[in-house]
């Protein structure tokens, strides 16, 4: 068995400890807001938070977040309404949307440890973050925005 | 005294104006009626429907999703606007009335049948160089192969006093030689045949030719180029830009297909000048045209300056193969950098790997083993997670981040052999 704490509720798995936490949140705990991408770490459409850092669930195993905090974008915030998921709504960002979750998640831990990032800090930072649809300058302007509104908070 | 100055000034204003008016004035050409048009030779109609190919005729005198020839074009001049006239068989509305007499009058000197001056907009200042023969042709082809419309179009937009046709008398006493083409004996046949095509019917410096304040081309600027409805009519001189010379072949070929290999193709205002127009022209005429218009331009560039220019095109044209180059920074970006990437100080939880020692060591096993296996959470730092690349990542990827970050983040000497060792370790710690 495998305990995982997942949007501050504590979950018991009976699964191969190799299972990659993508699976586990999708299959197991019914969290699908977080989306399967490429499968290797590198589009980061899975993106979800351990311990407050951006990391891509598809090629993390779940022995090795037991114990850590994990939150997936349903768990963000309660509402729905982190400063980034505001920001997100009022640019209209998303186009078809797959790749939108992994990339809040990227954004709001970025902006965590970066609280007033420029734009080299948001392209090296959410460069793994892959949108096929291009919404990358409206990536960018939501991200300016909800350090602006984080700041004035 | 004065009133004798004053006197004689106003003689001579009576006289001067007069006389104005009587070069100014011009008859009226009795209509005709449909019985009075005589049969036409086919092979003269068709040589007409070829020449109002050239000169696409269609182009200014119609409107789009109209009939063709039915006039109400407008035409912008920065006078005011103009609106091309209906120019079929209609008694009424276009120039079913018109006697031969009549069209070759306003092709030749820009005068309507009830002896109106016509405005320039109509560019009577190249007809007038084309041959009876070609004028009666078009005329032969439009009384007999154009469809007859009713059509009215609107009242021309041009302000007081130049609404005044009289003034036209004027603007073609300073600007316009009336008179037909006359070869050039030291030149051949066929520049010749291309010459007066291009200064006739197909009118070319219509649009290529910047005009003067008046509206007049400006002949020491002949085909230098013009702004045109919105658009840039390029100079057909050596003064085009294209870093290809324009060469007779390339105009030929423009003419006939709408493109050539290296230049733009025939779009906006040009596009129905080819496509509805000149291409229509049987190959020895569009020969011609190449030329005369490559005359213009003057002497072509060298095969090795042409191919210099193709060369210097397409290598602008590749994409920088900068961010190809390392495979390791692109991968970085990919991968690693959402953590692994700090600001203006070092978060903790982000490790900065220029100051970590796993890239400083002499041996890199430390940090591949890091990117091949991850560190758990019960490893390192509480709560945070490192997911391994051990499934994700090739031995030559993770050697390429390897090598990216030894070589950016440090200044020592490279790792060697850095593939075999990522081997090595993967298999010598299978999960």
């Amino acid at each position: 068995m495998i305990s995982l704490k997942v949007n501050g509720r504590n979950f018991s798995l009976d699964m191969d400890p190799d299972t990659p936490l993508l699976w586990a949140l999708r299959d197991e705990l019914d969290m699908t807001g977080t989306k399967f991408g490429c499968g290797i770490g590198m589009c980061g459409a899975c993106t979800v938070h351990v311990g407050g850092r951006a990391t891509r669930a598809c090629i993390t195993f779940i022995r090795d977040v037991e114990g850590a905090e994990v939150t997936t974008i349903e768990g963000l915030d309660p509402q729905g309404n982190h400063p980034v998921q505001e920001a997100w709504r009022n640019l209209r960002v998303p186009q078809c949307g797959y790749c939108q979750s992994g990339q809040i998640m990227q954004a709001a831990a970025l902006l965590r440890d970066i609280p007033d990032p420029g734009d080299d800090d948001i392209d090296a930072v959410m460069t793994g973050n892959l949108c096929r649809c291009m919404t990358y300058p409206r990536i960018r302007n939501a991200v300016r925005e909800a350090a602006t509104v984080m700041k004035g908070n | 005294m004065v009133k004798n100055v004053l006197l004689t000034l106003f003689c001579l204003a009576v006289l001067g104006s007069g006389g104005f008016a009587v070069i100014a004035y011009r008859s009226e050409i009795s209509p005709i009626s449909a019985s009075d048009l005589r049969v036409f030779d086919p092979e003269v109609v068709e040589q007409g429907r070829l020449m109002a190919a050239a000169g696409f005729c269609a182009e200014c005198h119609s409107v789009p999703g109209n009939a063709p020839y039915a006039g109400g074009y407008a035409m912008e001049t920065g006078f005011g606007t103009l609106y091309s006239t209906n120019i079929t068989p209609d008694p009424e509305t276009g120039i079913g009335a018109w006697s031969e007499e009549a069209f070759l009058r306003a092709m030749h000197e820009g005068v309507d049948r009830e002896g109106r001056h016509l405005f320039p907009a109509f560019p009577y200042d190249h007809f007038t160089l084309m041959t009876k023969a070609d004028v009666r042709a078009i005329y032969a082809y439009l009384m007999t192969e154009v469809e007859p419309v009713a059509a009215s179009v609107p009242e021309n937009g041009l302000p007081f006093p130049m609404n005044f046709r009289i003034w036209q008398a004027g603007w073609k006493l300073l600007f316009v030689d009336l008179g037909r083409f006359e070869p050039e004996p030291d030149k051949s046949a066929d520049w010749n045949r291309g010459a007066y095509l291009v200064e006739g019917a197909t009118h070319c410096g219509a649009c290529h030719t910047p005009r003067n304040l008046l509206g007049a081309e400006i002949r020491s600027k002949d085909f230098g180029g013009a702004a045109i409805d919105r658009w840039i009519a390029p100079a057909l001189t050596a003064d085009n830009p294209a870093a290809i010379r324009w060469t007779a072949e390339d105009f030929t070929e423009y003419l006939k297909t709408g493109v050539t290999r290296a230049h733009g193709v025939a779009a906006g205002p040009m596009a129905p000048v080819v496509h509805a127009g000149l291409q229509k022209l049987p190959d020895n005429d569009l020969k011609a045209i190449g030329t005369y218009l490559g005359d213009v331009v003057g002497e072509p560039q060298s095969e090795a300056e042409i191919e210099a220019a193709i060369e210097t095109s397409l290598r602008a044209g590749r994409p920088s193969t900068g961010y190809r180059l390392d495979l390791g920074e692109r991968l970085y970006a990919s991968a690693c950098a959402a953590c692994h990437y700090n600001a203006t100080q070092i978060v903790p939880g982000r490790p900065d790997l220029g100051i970590n020692s796993v890239t400083r060591l002499d041996a890199p096993d430390n940090l591949v083993q890091v990117i091949l296996n991850g560190v758990g959470n019960e490893e390192g730092m509480a709560g945070v997670v490192m997911p391994g690349f051990r499934a994700a990542l090739s031995d030559d990827e993770v050697a390429a981040i390897s090598a990216y970050l030894r070589a950016s983040r440090t200044e020592f000497t490279p790792w060697p052999d850095l593939a075999a060792t990522v081997s090595r370790i993967r298999n010598s710690n299978a999960h």
